[in-house]
């Protein structure tokens, strides 16, 4: 640099792009909503799907307990919190430290979950049992 | 009538939401890299795990008392508590997001209804629909709300987890019982300075003269002192920090629909909430963006989202929690609406002293003189106009989280699984 009293000028680097955003640690959203101008036009699944937004949730089945309602291995459910439980509907619910999806049988003083597979014995909740019914199924979503 | 809505252990409660099985177990979660507890269920509490306890020195205690540790998901925390607030804004448009898991309603115009009777209702809707349990005060001011909601949630057996100052003999009787340095907004050091002339109560404070109040704690004081005097005094909004989160939201004069419009509310948020949390020399983990319409404008299209983003590590830096904040914002964006309302709240706050270092960090300590000299120019030359124009974020750093659960609501691969 020169002794003279010149001012140096340090411009940013704009070249380097526009924030690239890195999203590994993930974005939250209530729901995700396509950012576009026409989307009210077009059909939703979700909006079909989603009654109540706030309430709810998804689970992936794991098993064939359920087949007979159509309810196969790896499809996803949509479950509404909001709906109460009543008898036929079918419910996630917690049972003795596990998730389990079954139809439930509501009875004078028992409730039974029952599986829509044979090969499969129906659950009687007795009082040594711990249930949650944790919300109802209203959609089952899958590949075909 | 004010109520307090404040969500009982909230991280903790997420947590058993969808693992089910620790309810009624200890559990603990640690802030970002898995440093120390940030929040405690009951039962770790009783086991006497301090707050802010030092992960690798429990490690011993956690493994005795079977304490189950996780990693903080702020995706999972973030969208819990958006599920609340939502509930929350079906009972009244007047909607005080205080924290991620503190609201203070309004309720204006009811007069005849029964609020303990809505508060039962608010408080079983939202379990039901969130699985997340809460805890109501109501009262006449917001500073009486915090301590009716410390009763309701103290004595939850025989409140129901709700507890409603409606007449002068009860505030009296809370006030008796609230300890100074518990009152809203007192702190430890004016606690301290008060319990040391003989004020130990909520009561004895109330009972001081209004000359001495304002000389020793200024006007704030004073408006505390109406505030649990049954008058309501602090309105919703004005208030100051809370220890957990610092948020800025606003309702703008009038209504804004472009994306450019809202980028510049959301900026100025940020910044004014970097410059708090510098000020009170803390760094957030996360930051929540919101948007809403006008509610009152009947015939226009309703919309109100808002979103979390984690960030790669805890900063106070204006341009990294604004970089995060626009990305947030651009995910909730939606176009053709009358945008009323907007706001910020910076979340799983650490104190900046025991930021975490990492040795391909480079941004924080660059930014820390530059944040230094910014806030220094603001305090001269007055309003938070500054915007920043877009940075790159190049971060290659990945943070410790050796416990954390699955994203259960905002990843499809990780929603729970039934057999």
């Amino acid at each position: 640099m020169s002794k003279g009293n010149k001012v140096v000028f340090f411009h940013p680097n704009q070249k380097s792009g526009k924030g690239l955003f890195l999203a590994q640690e993930g974005i939250s959203a209530g729901f995700p909503s396509p950012a576009d101008d026409f989307k009210e036009l077009r059909i939703s699944i979700d909006r079909e799907v989603v009654k109540n937004e706030t309430a709810t949730f998804y689970a992936r089945v794991s098993g064939e307990s359920m087949q007979g309602a159509g309810l196969d291995d790896g499809d996803l459910l949509v479950i509404d919190r909001s709906l109460e439980p009543e008898d036929k509907k079918i419910a996630v619910c917690f049972i003795d430290g596990e998730f389990t999806v079954k139809r439930l049988k509501v009875e004078k003083d028992c409730v039974y979950l029952m599986p829509e597979n044979k090969k499969y014995e129906p659950i009687k909740v007795t009082e040594d049992n711990e249930l949650i019914i944790w919300g109802v199924v209203t959609y089952v979503v899958k590949k075909v | 009538m004010f109520g307090l809505i404040d969500c009982n252990n909230f991280y903790a409660s997420c947590e058993r939401v969808f693992q089910p099985q620790y309810e009624d177990k200890a559990i603990v979660i640690l802030s970002n890299n898995d440093g120390c507890v940030i929040a405690r269920s009951n039962e770790a509490k009783a086991l006497g795990i301090p707050m802010g306890a030092p992960a690798f020195k429990f490690r011993r205690e956690f493994k005795k008392y079977n304490i189950k540790v996780f990693s903080s998901n702020y995706p999972l925390y973030g969208d819990m508590s958006h599920r609340v607030m939502k509930i929350l804004e079906n009972y009244t448009p007047n909607v005080e997001i205080y924290s991620i898991d503190e609201a203070f309603l309004k309720f204006e115009g009811f007069e005849y209804f029964d609020l303990r009777e809505t508060g039962l209702k608010i408080r079983k809707k939202v379990r039901q629909w969130t699985g997340i349990p809460v805890s109501i005060g109501i009262a006449p001011s917001k500073a009486l709300a915090k301590i009716a909601n410390k009763i309701a949630k103290k004595f939850a057996d025989k409140t129901n987890g709700i507890y409603f100052i409606d007449s002068d003999e009860k505030r009296l009787k809370a006030l008796k019982w609230t300890a100074i340095s518990d009152v809203w907004g007192v702190g430890i050091r004016h606690g301290k300075k008060l319990k040391s002339l003989g004020v130990n109560s909520a009561l004895d404070f109330v009972n001081l003269p209004d000359s001495w109040v304002k000389k020793n704690l200024s006007i704030l004081g004073l408006r505390l002192k109406r505030d649990l005097q049954g008058t309501p005094t602090i309105q919703l909004e004005e208030t100051a920090p809370a220890k957990k989160s610092i948020a800025t939201t606003r309702s703008f004069k009038s209504t804004l629909t472009t994306f450019s419009d809202l980028e510049e509310r959301i900026t100025t948020y940020t910044l004014l909430g970097a410059e708090k949390l510098r000020k009170q020399r803390s760094c957030a983990s996360a930051i929540y963006i919101f948007v809403r319409s006008n509610p009152f404008q009947k015939e226009a299209e309703q919309y109100r989202n808002g979103c979390t983003v984690t960030l790669p590590y805890a900063t106070d830096s204006s341009l990294i929690l604004n970089q995060y904040a626009l990305k947030g914002l651009k995910n909730i964006f939606k176009s053709d609406i009358e945008y009323k309302k907007a706001g910020i709240l910076l979340l799983g706050l650490t104190p900046s002293t025991s930021r975490q270092m990492s040795l391909f960090e480079k941004n924080n300590p660059k930014h820390s003189v530059l944040m230094e000299t910014l806030d220094k120019i603001h305090r001269r030359f007055g309003p938070h106009r500054m915007k920043l124009a877009s940075q790159d974020l190049k971060q290659t750093w990945k943070m410790r989280r050796d416990h954390l659960s699955n994203r259960f609501t905002t990843e499809i691969d990780e929603v729970i699984k039934v057999k």
